[in-house]
This record gives structure tokens, sequence and C-alpha cells, in this order.
């Protein structure tokens, strides 16, 4: 499968209001997805309709290629672990075990029961005595050891100190080199997606504001800096992404697939955060460009 | 086996700094002829970075002859970078210690030194490409 | 599916299968001996009982044990079901492994179910124990002094009694999930279970189990002998002491009465008794040769009697235990099948 997911015009309304509008994606197979963005933006409400929990309000959402809340879908090849990485509080670790051997026909005991040992947790703990990194390890090994095409992991590591959530990744990191699996991961720390993903997508207010390969991403957006100069006296192929001007100076952030030739510019390379938050105060108009977007580098 | 570290706030991208990691280990004789690079699982898993990073690095190294990867066993040291300096290395590691002591003695913290030794090393840096 | 069942449910129904297990036993152990007693001394039966204080102990606990079942399983098997996923968010965890969440809540509904059988079954228990009691009852041996004369076809005990138990079980057992998937929390659903389940076993007996059957109608003639009571507007010979009520024995031993009323010769209802009846009345003993009095009382019935009034009373025979036990049973299983199809409905919708 060269897609693993595909959305058209998805939206999902709750009462009055819209979590998710207007998104349309095609994600390939074979990546580590990123999806960022604030809370609240919709990270979750997407991730929840990918995976059957939710149900379109408008438009549609393929998951390998098949309705993820319909009666042929493919949930023994998804693997997903929710936010704040659920288990049964009095089940112990092996009990979960079953639980992911009885429910699924894919089940990899071997792999499940040898992940345990490495990250040594006690079988015969219950689930609700274990660390909150721990639980987050049971949880991705019941999501791994399903042999899955494809992980959707919703914020995985926002609860968790910073070596447990360097341990999580790490261990998702494993996984990916050993099996053929895709993944798709949302945070709020672009931080860990700069090292994890090599694909974005922000998601900022309900709507999607960005999404593509990173490499790409990063070669084709430019930090211009130079004197004083209006907009529309840029070259059309380069779409203004962010603008701030002093009074002798501009600072465009551009996205274009040509080089930049312009002798005027001084042009700079941007890092994933700059990219993410360039998008996201684009994305909210009106709101000097001075006051910072409410992204945290570390929590 | 080398074991790398990323340093987030080089500016310096990944890969580039896995290629470099290994380009100064076979430098300082840390790798010879052989020896097998860290498995791909085994650099993700402790960096927590995406498996294609380290592939494209090791693929790189592969391409400047470096590395050549030998599918279901790893990737391994064809050549090394060591050259004559080495014998050198010995002399000036004495002289740098001796260095270091005076610094010390002069009042210096490991801060200052360091802000020394970068400043020095930097200027002289741009005098000889200038 | 099922494993996970159980090892969820494990705790839940071993708490309460043995207890109704042990229950079951002290059953099995008094229930001979109630029938030797009975057998023994038929006539004599509900005298000795009213000195057996260990079997009346066994009476009462096992009806009130019986009334309690349902409610307990709707409110501890069922109102958690869903809930209790939902409030610790490990719904997202088992939903999403392979399973369909129609075949989670399918195996679920089933294996609990059963064990909601088995809880009922306790109902069928009770019923064969009382067999004794219930005999006496409609051989005439009837005592209605206490509990244990009222016949089982009575409202006070027909929800304790053959298969009904079992189908409010399952009933409760539905209004607990249907509960914890509309209110999503455990709390709340187990309140709102409580009260649905106890308020449909007081609104059986009230509002559904008179009209399900057609009742029969009996016309008896006054005695003193059959005279249960009898109200006057006064003491005999005032004004206004025309009788406004009689009240009379109905003789079909089991039965159920439903209503009685005074009819005239016409087949109306009385609703003002001539004005001769005023010196019927049991007042304070009359004056020596006056019209009224013991033998007085004896007098105006057989002039009620005479003038071709009737006691009209309706009632269903002890015949129609089971046919009205199966129609009720039915009636609530519909209901408890309604509800599960709308949890199968609800449970694919969002969460």
């Amino acid at each position: 499968m060269s897609t693993v997911l595909r959305s058209a015009g998805l939206g999902k309304k709750y009462r009055r209001n819209w979590a998710l509008s207007d998104c349309t994606l095609e994600v390939p197979a074979g990546r580590v997805v990123g999806l960022v963005g604030p809370n609240g933006a919709g990270k979750s409400t997407l991730l929840n309709l990918a995976v059957g929990m939710l149900t379109p309000s408008a438009g549609e959402i393929e998951v390998l290629g098949v309705n993820p809340a319909g009666p042929d879908a493919r949930r023994a090849h998804v693997g997903y672990v929710g936010q704040d990485t659920p288990t049964y509080a009095g089940l112990t670790v092996a009990d979960h075990l079953r639980l992911g051997a009885r429910l699924n026909p894919g089940w990899d005991d071997a792999l499940a029961r040898d992940r345990v040992a490495r990250l040594g947790l006690d079988p015969t703990r219950k689930a609700g005595r274990l660390s909150g990194g721990q639980r987050a390890q049971l949880a991705l090994t019941l999501a791994v050891a399903k042999r899955p095409e494809l992980m959707v992991l919703d914020e995985p590591v926002a609860s968790l100190d910073p070596l447990a959530r360097r341990e999580f990744l790490g261990d998702l990191m494993e996984t990916v080199a050993e099996q053929q699996v895709s993944v798709v991961l949302s945070s709020h720390l672009v931080s860990d997606v700069d090292r994890a993903c090599d694909f974005l997508i922000v998601l900022v207010d309900s709507q999607v504001q960005l999404a593509g390969d990173i490499g790409d991403l990063l070669d084709t957006h430019h930090r211009l800096t130079g004197p004083r100069r209006d907009e529309a006296t840029l070259p059309s192929d380069q779409v203004v992404i962010t603008a701030s001007h002093t009074d002798r100076q501009s600072t465009y952030v551009v996205r274009t697939d040509r080089p930049v030739l312009d002798p005027s510019w001084e042009v700079g390379r941007l890092d994933l955060e700059d990219l993410v938050l360039a998008y996201m105060s684009r994305a909210r108009p009106g709101r000097p460009e001075t006051t910072r977007p409410t992204l945290e580098a570390l929590r | 086996m080398i074991e790398f570290h990323l340093d987030g706030r080089s500016g310096v991208s990944p890969y580039q700094q896995l290629v470099q990691q290994v380009r100064r280990a076979l430098r300082l004789g840390l790798l010879s002829e052989g020896d097998q690079l860290p498995t791909v699982k085994d650099v993700v898993g402790q960096l927590a970075i995406n498996p294609n990073t380290v592939s494209k690095a090791y693929r790189e190294l592969e391409l400047e002859g470096l590395v050549a990867a030998r599918p279901g066993v790893g990737t391994f040291v064809t050549r090394t970078l060591t050259d004559n300096t080495l014998a050198a290395h010995g002399p000036l590691r004495a002289d740098l210690e001796r260095w270091l002591a005076k610094a010390r003695r002069a009042g210096l913290d490991e801060d200052s030194i360091e802000a020394l030794f970068d400043s020095t090393f930097r200027s002289a840096l741009r005098e000889e490409t200038a | 599916m099922t494993w996970l069942t159980w090892r969820q449910f494990r705790v839940s129904a071993l708490a309460v299968l043995l207890a109704l297990a042990a229950f079951a036993v002290v059953l099995a152990v008094t229930g001979p001996q109630l029938a030797d007693l009975y057998r023994d001394a038929p006539d004599d039966f509900f005298s000795r009982l009213g000195l057996d204080g260990p079997k009346q102990a066994v009476f009462s606990i096992g009806t009130a044990l019986v009334y309690a079942v349902p409610a307990v399983l709707g409110v501890f098997w069922g109102a958690p079901l869903v809930a209790r996923e939902l409030e610790a968010g490990t719904h997202r965890l088992v939903w999403t492994q392979s399973v369909t969440r129609t075949r989670w809540l399918g195996t679920k509904l089933l294996l609990i179910g059963l064990a909601a059988v088995a809880a009922g079954l306790l109902a069928i228990a009770l019923t064969w124990w009382c067999g004794p009691i219930d005999d006496a009852i409609r051989g005439g041996h009837g005592d209605n002094a206490s509990l244990l004369g009222v016949p089982r076809l009575s409202p006070v005990l027909f929800g304790a009694r053959g298969t009904l138990p079992i189908g409010l079980a399952l009933l409760a057992l539905a209004i607990g999930v249907t509960a914890s998937l509309v209110l999503k929390r455990s709390i709340v659903a187990m309140a709102a279970t409580l009260v649905a389940v106890v308020g449909i076993q007081i609104a059986l007996p009230v509002l559904v189990q008179p009209h399900l059957l057609d009742p029969q109608v009996t016309k008896a003639t006054f005695s003193v002998d059959t005279l249960d009571g009898l109200m006057a507007g006064g003491p005999p010979g005032s004004a206004g002491s025309t009788i406004h009520e009689i009240r009379v024995d109905l003789d079909e031993p089991g039965a159920w009465e439903l209503s009685q009323t005074t009819v005239d010769p016409t087949g109306k209802t009385v609703d003002e008794f001539p004005a001769w009846t005023s010196d019927c009345g049991g007042g304070p003993p009359p004056e020596p040769g006056s019209a009224s009095g013991p033998g007085g009382m004896e007098k105006c019935l057989d002039r009620l009697n005479a003038e071709g009034y009737r006691q009209e009373m309706t009632f269903l025979p002890a015949s129609d235990f089971w046919t009205l036990q199966l129609l009720e049973t039915g009636i609530v299983l519909a209901a408890a099948v309604g509800l599960t199809g709308f949890c199968f409905w609800r449970i694919r919708r969002d969460f």
C-alpha cells in the first residue's frame, strides 16, 4: 500500500464547533509522520477518526485503503496508543499480553514477551502499579506485537519525564527500523518530531496548515532578510508565509521550488521549529507577529 | 564499537553529525578496517532518531568508500582515514597537556580554557582559509 | 474475548453467584424437611410452621434475595460494563484491538447474561422450596394472617417466584448496560439503574399484572361465616347508618383477588344500600330486643340474599400462576431485547 492515510475534506463537528475542518491529506507509507499543533488544534480528533473511534461529520477518510469506522476496517493492521496510554489498572502485565494474544490474530507472542523482558517489566505487576513510562511502554508493546502496518500514537509521551520520553521514542524508532511499519505520531513538542519524523503535518485551529516530507519542506522554505521591500515586489513563485518589517528591514519566510537568486537577500535555512512556528503564526492573522504562539518547546 | 551522540544545537544536521563522527573515529584510530559500525537499530534505539537518518549517513559513508554494507549482517569499515599524522598525535597531546597545566596554574577555569581555545582555533582557521 | 470477559468479570460474578449458591444449599437442605412437615400433617401445617423460626427465616430471606437479585445485577454487573471502560479510557485500548465493538459487547452480554440466568435460577429453587406451602394454601389450609399464607399468585410474592425473576434479572442487566452507554459514568449509571429496576419491580404488579389475563368472575351470597367486614355510616339505628361497603372472603384457595363489589339483582354495582340496612351495622352491643345485634346481622345478610344482592368478585385462580408467569416474563424479556438492540446500535457510534 503506498498511502497509509488518505482524507478528503474531512471534518468533525461537536455540537456547534468544528474540531477539524476541511482536512485533505495523503500520507505515504513507510514514514514516521509527525502531527504537530497546539493543544485543541484537532490532532486527537484526526487520530480518533483515523482509528474509527469517531465518525466524520463531513468528508471522508481512508486508512490502509478502507474506512476505519466501517465494517471492513483493518483493525488488525493498525496499532493504536491513545492519549495518556490507557491500560487496565487491575490487570497485570502478563494479563495485558494475554489480552493482546486473544484479541489479535496476528499477535507475535515471542516479540511481546521479549520486549517485556528487555524493558524490565515485571509480568506479575498490575498495570496500575507501573510508572507512567512503564505504562506507556506496555501500551506500545501491545501495539507493536500485533505486527501492524501502521501505528497511530496520540501524544504518547506528553506526560512522561524526559528520560522516559527518550526511552519510549528510542524504542519506537527501533521498532520502525526492525519492522516495515508506518507511524503517525502526534506531539506538541517539535523537538521530538525533529528527531524522529520524516513527514510533517501541521494542524492549527482545526485545519491543516502544512503537510509534506520534512526534507523537502526544509529545502523549499527560506528565510529572506534584506532591505525593506513590499510583498508585491517578490517574484510570483515565492509564496510568502510570514512577513515582518522594521522601518528599514524586511524579513520574509517564503516557500519556493526555485533557488533564490536575488543578491539583495540574505537567504537562511529554517529549522523545523522555525518552520512550524511560521505556519502557526500565519494561521492566526490579526495577532501581532511578536506574540509567541502557544507551542511549547519543552513541557 | 563506537557510540554516537547528537548535538541538537550545533546547527549541523543529524545525519551529517553521524558522518562526521564516523570520520573522526576513523581518523583517531578508534575504528579500523573490519570493525562493525553500530546497527541502525542500536543507533536509533539509543538516540531516538529516525532510522532513515542513520541509513542516509551510512549510505554517504559507503559512497565515500569508507564502509560497506553486508545485508543481514551489518555495516563494516573498509578503509581507515588514519594517516601519518597519527605519529604526531603523541607529542602533540603531550604539548597540549603542558599547556593545559599552565592555563590552570594561571587560574583559568574550564569555561575560560574552552573559550580561549575556541576563539584561538577559529581565528586561526579563518586566517588559514582567508 | 471470552477470556477477557471472564478476567474482568470474575470477582463480581463470584461474589454474587457464590452468595446465591450458598443460599441454594440452605434451600436444598431445608426443602425436604418442609415437605415432610406438610406430608405428616397437612391440616396442622401452618401452625407448626408458625413455630418453626428457621423455616420462616428461609422463606423471608429467600424472597428478599430473589427480589434483590435484579437490582444487584443491574447495578453491579450491567451499569459498570461500558461506563468503567469509558471513565478509565480503556475503551481506546480494547476497541482498537482486532475485535469489533459488536463482538466485544456481544460476548460480554452473552456471558454476563448466562450468569444472570444462573442467578435467577434461585427463584426456581425458591418456588420449588415453597411447594409445600403453596400446596397447603391451595388445599384450603391457608393461614391469611402471615406472609407465609399469601398465595404466590398475589402481587406481593409473584415477582419473587417462577421465571419472572430471571426475566427481571436480564432486563435489569439490559437497563444497566443502556444506562452505562447513555450516561457514561459509573456511579450515575448505577444510581439510574437502581431507580429504574426498583421502579419496574413496583410498577409491574400494580400496572401490568392485573391486565394480562381475563379474570374469572363469581357471584357469592352473603353469610356470617364468609363476612370479612362491613362498614356503615354510623351506629345502628342512627341517621345515615346504612351500609357503605361489605367485604366477603373469596372462597378460592390460592387465588388472587382483583376486586369485589356488591351488585344488585340486575347486576349493577350498588351505590347506595337500601335504607333498611341501617339496622344491620356492627356497632356497640344492641339493646335487648331490638332488630340489630349478632342475630340481627344474620337476618340482615339473609335479607340481602333474598332480595337478590350478591357480592361480585373478580379474581385469577391459582391455576393461572404459570400462564401469568410466562406472559409477564415474556413482556420483560421483550423489553430486555429491545434495550439490547439499542445498545448494539449505540456502541457503534462515536465515543
